[in-house]
């Protein structure tokens, strides 16, 4: 499973022009990587493309951290 | 103008939503014709675009109901493989008295006119963001700006929807994304039609330009507003009036 936590990586460092190694489980997507609102609705959705499943806006709005979102990837499955 | 842009008209069976429909089919647009009753006109509709030449197709969606909403904007993404314009038209009118007016008739006219704009505008915000661009059009009118006794819920609407546009423009202003709302006068169509001589009269003394708009002249600054020539506009009201309100 440690390759869900590579794709996203890819994902976030794309999507917010940050460097890999600033992508650590507990960075905050606002606070650490320079996010806004709209970055992680954004982001939101190049995950659910990336690993083909919909995230509610419930589940969207508890993902914070990089760790959130590889939490709730794997557990979706 | 409009070559190969994939549109989406609300309510564009009859009235302004038809003329806005047939003006960029002509522009070259490619135009989903959205309808909730009169599928007969809508189709006529789609017919005189084909005739044309113009690619088209009829849409049914309540736009008050977001599974409506979300299955037309998909259906009209996976049929276009795009979606570059947004018009949100569709309307509805219960006027009376605010003394006068049911409950029921508040809500209907909401519902169908400012929560249907934003449910339309939530849905197709996900496919503009990704594009990285996209124009959002709503067609409000005149009266949100200058009131009219008789219409509260109209009115209410038509306000809110002027207010929504600010928003989402500055939402999505970094997504590519513009939102103009245009405010029409008096338009000669089936909606106004059903006013008296007596107030039209009235009206008409106060229009500088001293003439009834036709639905052409909405459909042509909607087309101004869906071109690239207006990439630099957004969040702003444009009235089409003859002056009525300055």
């Amino acid at each position: 499973m440690a390759d869900v936590l590579d794709r996203v990586s890819k994902i976030v460092v794309d999507r917010l022009g940050v460097d890999a190694s600033e992508v650590k489980p507990e960075a905050s997507f606002k606070e650490d990587l320079g996010a806004d609102s709209l970055d992680v609705v954004e982001l939101v959705m190049e995950l659910e493309d990336e690993f083909e499943l919909e995230i509610s806006d419930e589940d969207a709005e508890k993902i914070a951290t990089v760790g959130d979102v590889v939490n709730y990837i794997n557990s979706k499955q | 103008m409009l070559e190969n842009k994939s549109v989406l008209v609300t309510g564009a069976s009859r009235g302004i939503g038809r003329a806005i429909a047939l003006y960029f089919a002509k522009s070259g647009a490619k135009v989903a014709v959205n309808y909730s009753g009169s599928e007969a006109k809508a189709n006529e509709v789609v017919e005189e675009i084909k005739a044309n030449g113009g690619t088209a197709f009829a849409i049914k969606a309540d736009i008050s109901s977001s599974d409506d909403v979300t299955n037309m904007v998909k259906t009209v993404v996976s049929e276009f493989g795009s979606l570059d314009v947004l018009v949100n038209n569709a309307g509805i009118t219960r006027d009376n008295l605010l003394m006068r007016m049911k409950e029921e008739d508040w809500d209907a006219v909401i519902n169908t006119n400012l929560k249907g704009v934003f449910l339309t505008t939530k849905a197709v915000t996900r496919q503009m963001m990704k594009q990285r661009q996209g124009r959002i059009i709503n067609i409000a009118s005149i009266v949100g700006v200058s009131g009219n006794a008789g219409q509260a819920n109209y009115v209410a609407a038509k306000a809110g929807v002027i207010g929504l546009t600010k928003t989402a423009a500055k939402e999505l202003s970094s997504r590519g994304i513009t939102v103009n709302a245009i405010a029409p006068g008096f338009i000669e169509t089936d909606m106004t039609g059903k006013l008296e001589e007596g107030i039209k009269e009235d009206m008409l003394r106060n229009i500088p330009l001293a003439r009834f708009g036709q639905p052409d002249d909405i459909a042509a600054a909607a087309a101004f507003l869906a071109s690239d020539a207006s990439s630099y506009i957004t969040g702003q009201t444009l009235h089409v009036d003859g002056g009525m309100v300055m």
